[in-house]
């Protein structure tokens, strides 16, 4: 046995995003799918904090549903403990789905307006039937305590919380089902820096104590330097390079997560010079053929117009393209 | 001493709800020098876009600016009348917002409403409102600037959507431009460019900027000098460097630690506990003397004003005051 815990080969994900079939007719337009997730392959080791970063459209979101199970891949497995996860087995899907819990990005809407708090925490303990009468609410009040709100707090509504707050609601009942591994998409975006520093140290001292292992989803690369210890970057739906945490920012290896390091704008005040970044994201629904980051790549040349490159593994990380070791 | 291009004084601005007045900017004060890039920082609702909307006189009824005073090269702005007040909008100060699409008629040509806003405010003909035009397209980084400029907002994307406000902003030849989270709508890699482009611009022609924005490094490598808000009030001014460097309101000292930076070393960030209290709860004393570590007895009673700390730098917290130095 490995030390991986989720192991990830191949995953592919298509969105039909045709027009209606009678305009298709009429326009004798042909059906169109967007490749949301391109064959991404990757391990999360337990314990540890694996991150995916990206720009808005890159397929984050799409591969943390394909992972906790609320969306099905077009292509490619999951593995999780060894055992891969089987969309048309409910009963099967049902025992691992208490097993890993997911956290989103608004706290609000994840969580039901009309419920008292402590119900939306007790909710996976009920439905899972891990405990029963009185000690539910116990375990409700311990959770409560854990993530810095108080036992009192399971008689109130969400709206009567601020989006911190929320967003400690929802992590306590992600813990409430006894998870393993807990997948984050961008669980601190909608908060003010102030705020997101209280519950990213939370998330910490929850992984210490308890052992979680996080798939961790965020654009801020701070955040995600401050958190991994592994992340992946994803560029339309494709995973361009894997690296070891700090090395990412230390040693960049593929082009494009040199220009994102590039374009962070520095606290530091170091007084460094970016070099320009070229170009936009293009269209997901006809990305540039080749390695499709070629239209803004300083390093292109005429293979990657015609040749999807594949990860090839520098020591400590992987990075998919022709270049590697060329700087630019 | 030169007078200021922008002066606020004593600012402020209130909601009437139907369950009492809300006050959302509270005496704040500043001033902004001709071609100064000022930073306008604060977590959300603290009141940033409130006051670049009560300078370009945007506020929505039933709001109101309910107290002092906005001078442009010492003219009264606040109590303009409405018409007089749209000439100073369009041809003094230019506004860049968030989402480009609010700023942009979709149902006009670039062209058109370039061109109307040039002739509108400056005395030229239209073959040289075009020409001016095309040529600050080309300046904002919009390729082939004179065959795109024929074409409808929704033609372009997001990125270069919001080049072309920044042209729109920039077309009369304002003195000061307020921009209001000009790039949190894009994606990191377009955001650099955007943010560059805004201040190259401004430079060359000796506007003005008004920055405002949740994310200090943007302001750390865009601004002259930064304001910090809370609950409306401005809790420090001054230069950029000095803010960064050495916070001395203990409210701009937690943000600063509670940021992650790429370069940061420690495993935990500072955390400020709580969060900022809503309009309606605003603390007798000092607004943030609930979360402060340095809290003693007259916080909670008297508000400190901005105190004057040299250099341009001032402080609004009592910890800085000659009376309680003299206690210690
Ligand atoms: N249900 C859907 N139908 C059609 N297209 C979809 C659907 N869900 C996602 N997409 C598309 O798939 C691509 C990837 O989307 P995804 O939400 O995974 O991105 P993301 O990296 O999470 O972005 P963000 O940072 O904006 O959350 C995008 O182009 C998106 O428009
Ligand atoms: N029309 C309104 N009626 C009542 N209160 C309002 C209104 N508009 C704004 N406010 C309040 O004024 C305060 C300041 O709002 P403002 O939009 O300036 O915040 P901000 O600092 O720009 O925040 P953000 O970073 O979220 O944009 C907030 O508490 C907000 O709720
Ligand atoms: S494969 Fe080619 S285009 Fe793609 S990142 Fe590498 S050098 Fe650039
Ligand atoms: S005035 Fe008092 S409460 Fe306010 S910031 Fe200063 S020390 Fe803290
Ligand atoms: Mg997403
Ligand atoms: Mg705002």
């Amino acid at each position: 046995m490995t030390d991986a815990l989720l192991q990830v080969q191949g995953l592919t994900r298509y969105f039909d995003v045709s027009k209606p079939w009678l305009n298709r007719v009429i326009e004798r337009s042909e059906k169109q799918f967007l490749t949301a997730t391109a064959d991404v392959s990757f391990e999360i080791k337990r314990g540890e904090t694996f991150a995916l970063v990206g720009e808005s459209g890159s397929g984050k979101s799409t591969i943390a549903k394909m992972i906790v199970a609320l969306l099905e891949p077009s292509a490619g497995t999951i593995r999780f403990d060894g055992q891969t996860m089987n969309f048309q087995s409910s009963a099967a899907m049902r025992a691992l789905r208490r097993r890993f819990q997911m956290i989103f990005q608004d706290p609000f809407a994840s969580l039901n307006p009309r419920w008292h708090v402590g119900d939306i925490i007790a909710e996976p303990i009920r439905t899972f039937g891990l405990l029963r009468g009185a000690a539910v609410m116990r375990e409700v009040g311990r959770l409560l305590d854990i993530v810095g709100l108080s036992s009192a707090d399971a008689g109130k509504f969400p709206h009567e919380f601020s989006g911190g707050q929320r967003q400690r609601i929802a992590i306590a009942r992600a813990l409430s089902s006894k998870p393993e591994f807990i997948v984050c998409d961008e669980p601190t975006s909608a908060l003010d820096v102030s705020v997101q520093a209280q519950i990213l140290n939370l998330m910490r001292d929850l992984q210490d104590e308890f052992g979680l292992t996080y798939l961790l989803i965020s654009h801020d690369l701070s955040v995600v330097r401050h958190m991994s210890n592994r992340i992946g970057v994803l560029y339309l739906g494709r995973l361009v390079e894997v690296a070891d945490g700090k090395k990412l920012f230390t040693e960049p290896q593929h082009p494009y997560s040199r220009m994102l390091l590039d374009a962070v704008p520095d606290l530091a005040l170091s007084g460094r010079r970016r070099a320009q970044v070229q170009g936009e994201i293009p269209n997901p629904i006809s990305p540039p053929p080749g390695c499709a980051f070629h239209p803004r790549c300083p390093l292109a040349f005429d293979r990657c117009r015609a040749e999807v490159p594949q990860p090839t593994p520098p020591p400590g990380g992987e990075a998919a393209c022709f270049a590697l070791g060329r700087s630019g | 001493m030169a007078e200021p291009l922008l002066s606020v004084r004593d600012l402020v601005v209130e909601f009437p709800t139907r369950r009492g007045t809300l006050r959302a900017i509270d005496r704040v004060s500043f001033d902004l020098k001709e071609g100064e890039v000022l930073g306008m920082v604060g977590e959300s609702g603290a009141g940033k876009s409130i006051t670049g909307a009560a300078i370009i006189g945007l506020i929505e009824p039933p709001g109101r600016i309910a107290g002092g005073e906005v001078r442009l090269r010492g003219e009264r702005i606040d109590n303009l009348p409405p018409d007089r007040m749209r000439r100073v909008r369009g041809r003094r100060i230019g506004k860049v917002f968030q989402d480009p699409l609010t700023s942009l008629n979709p149902l006009y040509t670039v062209a058109r409403q370039l061109t109307e806003t040039i002739r509108t405010h400056l005395d030229v003909n239209e073959k040289e409102a075009r020409r001016r035009a095309i040529a600050l397209l080309d300046r904002v980084g919009i390729p082939a600037a004179a065959r795109r400029i024929d074409d409808y907002p929704h033609h372009f994307s997001g990125g270069m959507r919001q080049r072309v406000v920044i042209a729109l902003a920039l077309c009369a030849e304002p003195e000061l431009v307020i921009a209001d989270e000009p790039t949190t709508a894009l994606d990191v890699s377009v955001q650099a460019q955007i943010i560059d482009v805004l201040k190259e611009i401004c430079a060359e022609r000796g506007a003005a900027v008004m920055l405002i924005t949740h994310d200090m490094g943007v302001i750390a490598e865009t601004a002259d000098r930064v304001a910090v808000l809370y609950a409306g009030r401005l809790a420090e001014i001054g230069p950029v460097r000095d803010v960064i460097k050495e916070a001395e309101h203990p409210y701009t000292a937690g943000l600063m630690g509670s940021i992650p930076t790429l370069t940061q070393t420690s495993d935990r960030l500072v955390q400020i506990p709580g969060s900022m209290p809503r309009l309606n709860a605003i603390p007798t004393g000092c607004a943030f003397n609930p979360r402060c570590t340095k809290v003693f007895d007259r916080c909670r009673v008297e508000r400190p004003d901005p105190i004057d700390r040299g250099s341009g730098r001032q402080v609004a917290c009592w910890l800085y005051d000659r009376a309680e130095a003299r206690h210690d």
